[in-house]
């Protein structure tokens, strides 16, 4: 599950590798790893020093467990940790018994405070209150306009005049009081955070204002400057949270951890697009998942459970691992990914796939997929079912049909007959051989060795085994970021 | 490989949705696992407590007022380096951006050669090493076409800014200047654009919002050709550089942009100073879409130092030839390899 961690560890090539007793030179071999690994993630020097300090903690402290590798050990302890520092304690927003409640925006030039600005309107508003925005950034060109055409979008009022922004702030909270609003939010200038005259500005807002919460936001591609930025913020503000954007970026978002590590406040909100639903809670383990460079599995499954449909997929699923599969499974299956956005897209948030087949998985294009299913379907329901009728007048036709070429035809039905027999094998327990799936290949077999799996995975190699069909398996009770139990260590 | 793709794809998907019902089904049976105690948070003790994280207090344990690589300067020509002054070398590098493989590359060139100099100057020397590239900028184009400048990068990095400082330092120097507002997706990019217009005196060309940008970069080209002007300078809506579709309507841009009458002769990467690690890879997915010529680095007037365009440079031969130091029309200069090192190290 951690990727660039576990590479690291396997690149070390020592102790760390087999099981038995954690000593502290393998201690400070694995840290010195988990340190570069943090590093690269942008997490600020000194928040790794201390992180990993506790990590070092955590690791003496607890009875080391029998079943795991000591590299195992450190990742187990490193990936807890995360969590609970980016966890720790949840920001409850509760709402003030005299409206409206007030809610300050502060943060750099370009973090994305404005769209922020009217996304948590759009959020508040679904929450069933009746936000109202007022615009106190007068320094931006626009970005009062920008505003006001993000309010108008998400349907929440602006307030804004060309005065001060202090008497911006105030007369809004005027007008959001006498229009019976209850959630006000203030976009403030973005600063750059050595600038003291916008410092003050902010601070003489906060004071007229008096906000009850007062959000940092922060951009996730920030590097080590992020703690500098937080810590100014903080001490001119007292900030209650912090709210992280640009995560649908491929950054690792380190500056999370940096931010959190300072301002010893909770992550609330993360945005994660250009589009006004694109805001959500924050979730730790997700971010810590992320820092450390492994795949983001929880969003998948959640996607995946909104958006696929579960007794299609099953039932196909289960075909594939008994080894009849057919074309029409394979285009019931095609169909249901391509619900769940582009195959990069995908592929992005799974781990334990390789590089090649990640960039492999980005230069498929929509038309391809098109011309994919364009073929089978060109094809009778007795050649879906049994391919091997399929002869060369047949392949012309086809081709024809679906306006590709005989190449075309052949590629995908070879290309289906391998991935039949490789399926057959993994259900069968021996090694499929396939260029680029040498990791998955990998994992199979550790899941069908019984190995100890990284959490999460374990329960996938389980799964890809079985692969029993579970119907309305999708369809359960939501658990809106549910953390998955930790499988039980065999 | 598609069909691979797919499967696997299918496979992962499937294998993941149904362990997950599974669990949960389990889950319910055996009631929900006791809800997760609110844990302290360690880290932020930790922090408190931890002198060593505030720069200031970082150079006072260090003996030194005047920052912690003065103190290395001080410390010249003594044989090998201690393991301190790897140390201390290591954290302004680190702290600056520029990244671990850069920090190593240069630790090794201490640890080989020594630093006869100083410290100082052998580090200073292994960062200029880096930034040789030729930062000389393109304003004409071939055969009579229209020099065109097309602006790229993330969202929020300050392209419209800086497209409005660029446009005033050619406007003085009696260039007469297009803008193209080719950012069509961020609610009153265009306004932004067109106030930076009138204040230095630039023409515009806009559309209005959602229009297809390569259409709005065509027609600037039509209006500058039409009335001979000098050159176009064409912003680009900010998006992230990890989706293939945005990438694809860059590089669509871009053709548009270069075909008669115009020419791009630079497309800078306008990146924000306070950019993390991911600006490497901004940048070389910004270098296969639009070909980028150059950097412009903004906000560097902050505290952060930009620490990452030297690997850029090393990496991808990118060199930074702007940067943005300030709020102000005339707030962008040059870009200075030896001053630019100097303030990375000036911590």
């Amino acid at each position: 599950m951690f990727d660039a961690l576990s590479e690291r560890f396997e690149r070390l090539g020592t102790s760390l590798r087999s099981r038995g007793r954690l000593s502290d030179a393998d201690l400070d071999e694995a840290l010195a790893e988990v340190r570069g690994a943090l590093l690269e993630a942008d997490v600020e020097l000194g928040v790794v020093r201390a992180f990993l300090d506790a990590v070092r903690e955590r690791l003496s402290g607890d009875a080391l467990s029998q079943s795991l590798s000591p590299g195992q050990q450190v990742i187990k302890a490193v990936h807890e940790q995360l969590i609970e520092v980016l966890g720790g304690s949840a920001l409850k927003v509760t709402y003030a018994s005299k409206p409206p409640t007030v809610i300050l925006l502060a943060g750099l030039q370009g973090a994305g405070k404005t769209t922020t600005a009217a996304k948590l309107a759009a959020w508040f508003k679904q929450q069933g209150r009746q936000p109202y925005l007022i615009a106190a950034d007068l320094q931006r060109p626009a970005a009062v306009e920008q505003l006001r055409v993000l309010g108008s979008q998400v349907g929440v009022d602006v307030f804004s005049e060309p005065s001060s922004p202090l008497n911006v702030a105030r007369h809004g909270l005027k007008e959001a009081t006498r229009l019976g609003r209850d959630v006000v939010i203030i976009d403030t200038a973005g600063r750059l955070s050595i600038d003291e005259a916008l410092m003050d500005e902010v601070r003489a807002i906060s004071k007229a204002t008096s906000p009850h919460y007062t959000f940092l936001v922060i951009d996730a591609v920030t590097g080590q400057d992020a703690v500098v930025t937080a810590r100014a913020f903080h001490e001119t503000l007292a900030l209650s949270g912090i709210i992280v954007t640009k995560l649908d970026y491929d950054a690792r978002g380190g500056a999370v951890l940096s931010a959190r590590g300072v301002v010893g406040r909770p992550v609330v909100f993360a945005s994660t697009g250009e589009k006004m639903e694109d805001f959500e809670l924050f979730h730790p383990d997700r971010m810590a998942s992320r820092i450390l460079g492994m795949g983001d599995v929880l969003s998948l499954i959640e996607q995946a459970e909104q958006r696929m449909d579960a007794d299609v997929v099953a039932e196909s699923a289960g075909r594939m691992m008994s080894g009849t599969f057919t074309l029409d499974d394979f285009l019931a299956q095609l169909n249901q990914v391509r619900k769940m956005g582009s195959l990069g897209g995908i592929m992005k948030m799974m781990p334990g796939v390789t590089k090649e087949m990640r960039s492999a998985a980005n230069n498929v294009d929509e038309g391809e997929l098109n011309k994919v299913e364009a073929i089978i379907r060109s094809m009778t329901k007795r050649e879906r079912r049994e391919p091997v009728i399929i002869d060369g007048s047949r392949r012309t036709r086809i081709a024809r049909g679906s306006g590709t070429s005989v190449s075309a035809v052949n590629q995908l039905l070879k290309q289906f007959n391998d991935m039949r027999k490789m399926m057959r094998q993994m259900s069968g327990g021996a090694m499929p051989s396939m260029p680029g799936m040498g990791r998955m290949a990998n994992m199979a077999a550790k899941a069908q060795r019984g190995d100890a799996l990284p959490p999460g995975f374990e329960a996938l190699g389980a799964g890809m085994k079985a692969g029993q069909p579970v119907r309305g398996g999708g369809k359960n009770k939501k658990k809106k970021g549910g953390r998955v139990t930790p499988p039980k260590q065999r | 490989m598609i069909v691979a793709i797919i499967v696997v794809a299918v496979v992962l998907v499937v294998g993941i949705t149904v362990v997950v019902a599974r669990r949960r089904r389990r889950g319910r049976v055996a009631s929900a696992s006791p809800p997760r105690a609110a844990m302290p948070t360690v880290l932020v003790t930790e922090l408190t407590e931890r002198p060593s994280l505030d720069v200031a207090t970082l150079a006072q344990r260090l003996g030194s007022s005047r920052g912690v690589f003065e103190r290395v300067r001080s410390l010249s020509g003594v044989g090998a380096l201690s393991a301190e002054q790897f140390e201390v070398v290591e954290e302004v590098l680190l702290r600056s951006d520029v990244g671990v493989a850069t920090t190593t590359m240069i630790l090794d060139n201490l640890r080989v050669n020594g630093a006869p100099d100083g410290v100082a100057n052998a580090v200073r020397a292994s960062l200029l090493d880096s930034l040789t590239a030729d930062r000389s900028v393109t304003t004409t184009a071939q055969n009579g076409r229209v020099p065109v400048w097309l602006f790229v990068g993330v969202n929020g990095v300050g392209k419209t800014t800086t497209i409005g400082k660029l446009a005033k330092r050619q406007i003085d120097e009696g260039r007469s200047v297009v803008l193209a507002a080719g950012d069509t997706f961020r609610a009153a990019a265009a306004d932004q654009l067109e106030q930076w217009a009138t204040r230095t005196g630039a023409d515009i060309v806009r559309s209005a919002e959602g229009a297809d940008p390569g259409s709005v970069v065509h027609d600037a080209l039509g209006r500058a050709a039409a009335r001979g002007a000098d050159m176009v300078l064409a912003d680009t809506a900010g998006r992230r550089s990890n989706s293939t579709n945005l990438l694809d309507e860059l590089s669509k841009v871009r053709r548009v942009a270069d075909r008669e009458p115009g020419q791009v002769v630079e497309t800078f990467m306008v990146l924000d100073a306070t950019t993390g690690q991911n600006a490497l890879s901004q940048a070389r997915e910004f270098l296969a879409a639009a070909d980028v010529t150059a950097i412009v680095l903004t906000k560097l007037d902050g505290t952060a130092r930009g620490g990452i365009v030297v690997a850029i440079e090393r990496d991808l031969g990118i060199p930074v030839k702007f940067v943005g130091i300030g709020e102000g029309v005339d707030d962008l200069i040059a870009f200075n390899p030896g001053d630019f090192v100097d303030s990375l190290l000036a911590i």
